[in-house]
């Protein structure tokens, strides 16, 4: 068994880091189904777990594969399935089921151009999907953001251990450029693999003291209330503990760009060339979509004069933005959609517009 | 003078109540598969999954772990539970709508990979739970809420014969149709189970035993109209038997 192949610094594909990110955090078991752009990491799991003792699957379906997930998180071990938008859709009502039987699990999204069958292009229009449920049911799930493949190392593995914390899915969402490029990434020593104790795990009763039963069904209204209410419970547990982000710059701001994941780094570059053009302008990029970050917004929403939120969609995140800001401060967008890549040209251009003008 | 007891209930079963209707056959087929668990010492080694229709809270009336799977998904979730407990007792209680329409898939593959569980599958030819709309196993000319002209081939199709279906596959080991409307036929399904748990066993892979059940309240019959339905309608249909058996290297 080779439990650690990476020492030092390895030049690796997007999807394949988180797979081996997995491989750290203990994940032994992995269900999945191909889809372009997320499959190499289908790929990399099926030669890598039988490495490390675990199993790969591939299922006949997404919605086989999400639920093979639900199979083994139920029995105790750390899973993880894998997707791209359109299959991650057929993920959801799996991912609701997950909510409501409380079953810790890692769901991977690596977004493309939608809706439908839209194309295999990056993009960031899941983003409503990911934050706001998107399956049935009152629930959040938390969703972590990753900008490069070292982030991705650092957030698979916290990723499980949220999950496992709060007995809880999450989702780890990229996309398709974050998926397919290439760059050096650490694994560093062997992570330490938190243990979580799993008592509430079906295994068989023997030496239990009685069966356990997994379910999200509740056919009385007050109890499945109670239920629900105690799930909100952890939601808010979530929002106190899990919030997760980086600003850049904010401190001297007059203008304060949103953007999370890839587009988060090309923002970050037209952040400096406007420094450089005399702008006062800034970044705050959430790294955690749920919980989504309002405090960097609560403590520069009186001092700035717009936020801009750049996404690769039509406008999503936008309306979180919107909430935050909560109409303290203007908030304008700024987006492509359908697959293409907002350019730093077109992001600087953005925000001098919204300056009105440079001083240079 | 003492009494002696000479029969008790399993204790494969809860004390719990069922929420069955009069004269349904969920309750023998759950004594059924409750007394081989039982009897063959694997009570607490087994995990159930739970489907979707009316035997949906069979978590409460089995006492052994029991996981609720979605409608439909039952197979891929004991997928799930068997890989990661390879040594543990995994079987799955469908019914026909739950299995044969929209977990249609989810049976076909994992009865395909050979899984090494054991499906429980009550075919009642309709779907109780919801109301007594058509299965796919709705028989032609039968009456549902939703075929209330009846079932009409060249409109709604023919019934699905899963047994015969599934026994196609290499993975399938051991695959009998059984029926519950009378004693001697109540008594060859709990051998027919007892051969499916044994096929676990032994690791041999795929096990799934069809149950021919009853429906009085949505079929419009009473207990013993049922049980003459189910012989007289639905075994011409559904011809019991064993339909694969490479447990014993056979067919």
């Amino acid at each position: 068994m080779r439990e650690v192949i990476f020492m030092g610094k390895v030049l690796m594909k997007g999807n394949e880091v988180i797979a081996e990110a997995a491989v750290h955090a203990g994940c032994k078991y992995f269900f999945g189904y191909p889809i372009t752009p997320q499959s190499e990491l289908v790929a990399y799991m099926a030669r890598r777990l039988p490495e490390v003792g675990g199993l790969f699957l591939q299922a006949e379906s997404e919605i086989a594969a999400i639920n093979m997930v639900y199979g083994a998180a139920s029995a105790g071990v750390r899973v993880m399935t894998s997707s791209s938008s359109p299959g991650f859709s057929l993920k959801q009502e799996g991912i609701s089921y997950l909510i409501g039987s409380e079953l810790p699990a890692v769901v991977v999204n690596i977004a493309r151009g939608g809706p439908g069958l839209g194309n295999i292009q990056p993009a960031q229009s899941d983003y409503f999907q990911v934050t706001k449920g998107g399956g049935h049911g009152d629930y959040n799930i938390p969703v972590l953001a990753p900008a490069s493949l070292q982030e991705i190392v650092d957030l698979t593995l916290e990723a499980f251990d949220i999950a496992d914390k709060y007995r809880t899915p999450v989702i780890l969402l990229g996309d398709g450029m974050l998926g397919q490029m290439m760059e050096p990434v650490e694994f560093g020593e062997r992570s330490v693999v938190r243990e979580y104790e799993k008592n509430w795990a079906t295994t068989g009763s023997r030496g239990d003291g009685g069966p356990k039963t997994i379910s999200s069904l509740d056919l009385d209204a007050v109890t499945l209330e109670r239920r629900n209410w105690n799930l909100q419970r952890k939601f808010a547990l979530m929002k106190e503990n899990e919030v997760r982000y980086e600003t850049f710059m904010i401190e001297d701001a007059d203008y304060i760009m949103v953007a999370f994941g890839t587009v988060a780094r090309i923002t970050m570059n037209a952040v400096n060339r406007a420094r450089e053009a005399g702008v006062k302008v800034g970044l705050i990029r959430p790294i955690s979509l749920w919980p989504f970050p309002e405090r960097p917004f609560i403590e520069t929403r009186d001092q700035v004069k717009a936020y801009i939120s750049i996404e690769m969609s039509a406008g999503q995140m936008v309306e979180d933005v919107r909430l935050a800001v909560n109409g303290h401060a203007p908030v304008d967008f700024f987006g492509r959609t359908g697959g293409v890549v907002p350019t730093q040209d077109e992001i600087f251009e953005k925000i001098v517009t919204v300056a009105g003008g440079v001083s240079v | 003078m003492t009494m002696k007891t000479v029969f008790t209930k399993t204790t494969g079963l809860t004390d719990k109540p069922t929420h069955y209707c009069p004269g349904c056959t969920h309750g023998v087929i759950h004594r059924l598969v409750a007394e081989i668990l039982e009897e063959m010492g694997i009570l607490e080694d087994t995990v159930g999954v739970a489907s979707v229709g009316c035997s949906v809270l069979s978590y409460e009336y089995f006492n052994c772990d029991m996981t609720q799977a979605a409608h439909g998904r039952a197979p891929a979730v004991a997928t799930g539970v068997k890989r990661v407990l390879p040594d543990r007792f995994v079987f799955t209680y469908q019914g026909d709508g739950d299995l044969a329409s929209i977990g249609i898939s989810e049976v076909i593959h994992a009865a395909a990979r050979g899984e090494n569980i054991t499906v429980i599958f009550v075919n009642n030819a309709i779907y109780g739970m919801t109301g007594g709309q058509m299965a796919p196993t709705t028989l032609i000319g039968q009456k549902t809420a939703t075929t209330p002209f009846g079932r009409d081939a060249r409109v709604q199709g023919s019934p699905i014969k899963v047994c015969e279906m599934i026994a196609t596959l290499d993975g399938a080991v051991y695959i009998e149709r059984v029926s519950t409307h009378d004693v001697p036929h109540i008594g060859k399904a709990k051998k027919a189970i007892r051969r499916a748990f044994e096929t676990q066993k032994k690791g041999l892979g795929f096990s799934m035993i069809e149950i021919l059940s009853t429906c009085p309240t949505n079929w419009g019959l009473d207990p013993a109209e049922s049980l003459e339905w189910v012989k007289e309608q639905m075994v011409p249909v559904y011809p019991l038997g064993v339909y694969k058996n490479k447990a014993d290297g056979g067919k």
